[in-house]
C-alpha cells in the first residue's frame, strides 16, 4: 500500500509543479515547452512502475516500465533483427516504391483533366478503406518474406500520397502560371521550376501521412504470415506466450521507429519548403 | 455531376484490367492441369477455366460479385456463413468503440483549452502519438483482457475507441481555438463568462473541425475491429473471415469479406459526411 501512497504523492507533486511552471515565465521558452510534456512523460512511468508494484499486478497483465527496460537491453540483438526485418525491409522499401510511383502516376495524369476527375474521387474513396485487410491476399501472392509485407505497405501509401500530390500540382495561381508562359516557358520548365516546387508542401503532407500507415501495414501483415522474424511476428507470437515485456518492448521500438521516420521527413520537408509560411520561425 | 463519366471510365478500366489480371494470374495452375492431364489447353479454352476456379490465386470481379451476393442475400441474416452477421459484429464494436474514442477525445480536448498545465504537458503527446503505429498493441489489448475474463465486443472497442481517440483531440483542441481575436473580444465586451464562450462560440466554431476528424475517426475504428477480431483465433467477425480465409486457401471469401468492409466503411464515411453537411448547413456554415 505504501508503493500506492507514493505513487498518488508523485502525482500531486509533479501535477502542482507542472502547474506552477505553466503558469510561470519559464514556459514560455524553448526549454520550459520541452520540460512540461517531459515530466508529464516521467510522471506517467514512474505512477505505472509504482502502481505496478504496489497493487502486485501480474507480470502476464501489465509488466513495469523498469522490467520492459530491462528486457530491452538484455535482447536487443532479436529487437535489432526485427527491426531490419520489418521497418528496413517491408515498411520503408514499401514506402520508397509506393510514394515514388503516386508521385510518377500524378505527374503522368496531370496532362489529362479527364483522368484526374476520374481518378481522384476514386483515389478518394479507395483512401478512406480499410486497406489493411488486403494484407492476407498478398501474402499468398508474395509469399511469408519481407517482400509480401513492402507489397502491403505499396498498396497502403500510394492513394493517400496521390490525392496530396495532384492537389498540390494544382495549387499554382493563374499569374504565376501566366508569368512562365510570358517567359515561353516549355510544360517541363513550367513543371520543374514553378509546380513541383509549389507542390511540395502538398506532397509532403502526403509523404508524412504515409509514414505511419508504411510501420501499420508492415507490422499488420505480419500477422497474416510471416518468417521467424519481425516486429509483427514478435508481438503475436510472445501475446501467445504471455511475455507481455517483449511485447511492449517491440512496442516500444515501433513507437521510436515511427516517430523518427517521421521526424525525418519533417526535417527533409524543412529544407525543401523552406519557403512556405508555415515553416518560418514563429515569433 | 460532370465527373461521372470520368469516374465511369477509370472504374471500367481498373475491371478490365482485373480480369486480364486474373487470366495471367490463374494461367499457371490451368497449364499445370492440363500438362498433368497429358492435354494442351488452347487461348480460348484457357479464359473461361482461369475465370472459374473455385480457389483462384485472382479471382475475378463476378465471383467476387457472387461471393459478395451469396454472403449478403443467400443466407439467412443470423447464419455464421452470412456476411450480415459478420459485418453486424465487426460493425456493433466498431460504433462502441468510435462513441467511447469521440466522447473521450473531446472532452480532453475541452480540458486542454482551459487548463494550460494540460496543454502544455498532454498536447506534444498527443501529436506525437500519431506517428506511432498504435495498431501494434491490438493483439496485446485483446489477450489481456481476455486473460482477466473480459472477451467478446469490448477489447475490440476499446482498440477502436483508441484508434479514433488522439485524431478527434487534436483536431478539437485546433477548433476549439479556431475562433480569432476579434471574435473573443467581442464575447469580453458582452461580459460573457467562460461558459458562455464555450457554448455560443468555441463550440459552433469547432464544428468543421470535428467533422473532418470524425470522418478519420470512423475509419480508423473500423480497421481497429477488423484488426481486433484476428488474435481471437478467428471466432466471428469481418477480421475473422479474413483469417479463415487466408488460412484455407478461400481467396472468394478473403475478397468477399475486403468488400464488405470496404462498403461498410464507405458507408460509416458517407452518413458521417451527411450529418456533417446537413448541420453545417443549419448552422449557417455550409461553403
Amino acid at each position: 500500500m505504501n508503493l500506492v501512497l507514493l505513487a498518488l504523492v508523485f502525482w500531486v507533486a509533479t501535477l502542482a509543479l507542472n502547474i506552477r511552471i505553466s503558469h510561470s515565465r519559464f514556459s514560455e521558452t524553448r526549454a520550459g515547452r520541452l520540460v512540461v510534456p517531459a515530466i508529464f512523460g516521467l510522471t506517467v512511468l514512474v505512477v505505472w512502475e509504482l502502481m505496478v508494484r504496489g497493487l502486485q499486478v501480474s507480470p502476464i497483465i501489465l509488466p513495469p516500465p523498469t522490467a520492459i527496460g530491462a528486457r530491452i537491453s538484455t535482447s536487443l540483438p532479436v529487437l535489432w533483427g526485427d527491426f531490419v526485418q520489418t521497418f528496413v525491409k517491408g515498411a520503408l522499401t514499401g514506402w520508397l516504391i509506393g510514394c515514388g510511383a503516386a508521385v510518377l502516376t500524378a505527374i503522368a495524369i496531370d496532362r489529362s483533366p479527364f483522368l484526374q476527375r476520374g481518378l481522384m474521387p476514386v483515389g478518394n474513396f479507395v483512401a478512406a478503406l480499410p486497406i489493411v485487410g488486403i494484407a492476407p491476399i498478398l501474402v499468398m501472392w508474395f509469399g511469408f518474406d519481407w517482400q509480401s509485407k513492402a507489397a502491403v505497405v505499396v498498396v497502403m501509401v500510394f492513394f493517400p500520397v496521390l490525392v496530396n500530390t495532384v492537389a498540390g500540382l494544382a495549387a499554382t495561381e493563374a499569374m504565376q502560371r501566366d508569368l512562365m508562359k510570358t517567359y515561353s516557358a516549355s510544360y517541363a520548365q513550367t513543371l520543374l521550376k514553378l509546380r513541383l516546387p509549389a507542390a511540395m508542401p502538398f506532397i509532403f503532407n502526403g509523404l508524412k501521412i504515409a509514414t505511419t500507415l508504411a510501420l501499420i501495414g508492415a507490422i499488420v501483415a505480419e500477422f497474416f504470415g510471416s518468417p521467424i522474424r519481425g516486429m509483427g511476428f514478435r508481438i503475436s507470437t510472445e501475446v501467445g506466450r504471455l511475455g507481455l515485456d517483449m511485447v511492449w518492448a517491440e512496442i516500444t521500438v515501433a513507437a521510436l521507429a515511427g516517430s523518427a521516420f517521421y521526424g525525418v521527413v519533417a526535417l527533409v520537408e524543412r529544407g525543401v519548403t523552406f519557403w512556405h509560411p508555415s515553416q518560418r520561425r514563429q515569433r | 455531376m460532370r465527373s461521372i463519366l470520368p469516374v465511369l471510365t477509370v472504374v471500367a478500366v481498373i475491371v478490365a484490367l482485373w480480369y486480364a489480371a486474373a487470366v495471367a494470374m490463374n494461367a499457371t495452375w490451368v497449364r499445370d492441369q492440363a500438362a498433368r492431364a497429358g492435354t494442351e489447353v488452347s487461348f480460348q479454352e484457357l479464359v473461361p477455366r482461369t475465370l472459374a476456379q473455385d480457389r483462384p490465386v485472382l479471382p475475378a470481379p463476378h465471383q467476387v460479385a457472387k461471393g459478395l451476393w451469396d454472403g449478403w442475400a443467400g443466407q439467412a441474416v443470423t447464419s455464421r456463413r452470412s456476411l450480415v452477421y459478420h459485418a453486424w459484429i465487426t460493425l456493433s464494436a466498431t460504433l462502441v468503440g468510435f462513441g467511447i474514442g469521440t466522447g473521450l477525445g473531446i472532452l480532453l480536448a475541452v480540458g486542454i483549452i482551459h487548463n494550460r498545465a494540460m496543454d502544455q504537458s498532454v498536447m506534444p503527446w498527443a501529436i506525437a502519438s500519431q506517428t506511432i503505429p498504435i495498431l501494434a498493441i491490438a493483439p496485446m489489448i485483446i489477450v489481456v483482457m481476455n486473460s482477466i475474463g473480459v472477451s467478446g465486443l469490448l477489447p475490440k472497442a476499446i482498440i477502436s475507441a483508441y484508434l479514433s481517440f488522439f485524431p478527434v483531440v487534436v483536431g478539437m483542441v485546433t477548433g476549439l481555438r479556431s475562433p480569432d481575436r476579434m471574435q473573443l473580444d467581442l464575447l469580453s465586451t458582452y461580459n460573457a463568462s467562460r461558459s458562455q464562450t464555450f457554448w455560443k462560440l468555441r463550440l459552433p466554431a469547432s464544428m468543421p473541425y470535428l467533422f473532418a476528424s470524425l470522418k478519420v475517426g470512423i475509419a480508423a475504428s473500423l480497421v481497429g475491429a477488423i484488426v481486433g477480431e484476428l488474435p481471437t483465433g478467428a471466432v466471428a467477425g469481418l477480421g475473422a473471415r479474413l483469417l479463415q480465409g487466408s488460412y484455407y486457401g478461400q481467396t472468394i471469401q478473403i475478397w468477399a469479406a475486403l468488400f464488405t468492409a470496404a462498403i461498410v466503411a464507405a458507408a460509416l464515411v458517407g452518413i458521417v459526411g451527411a450529418v456533417q453537411a446537413v448541420v453545417l448547413k443549419r448552422m449557417g456554415m455550409a461553403r
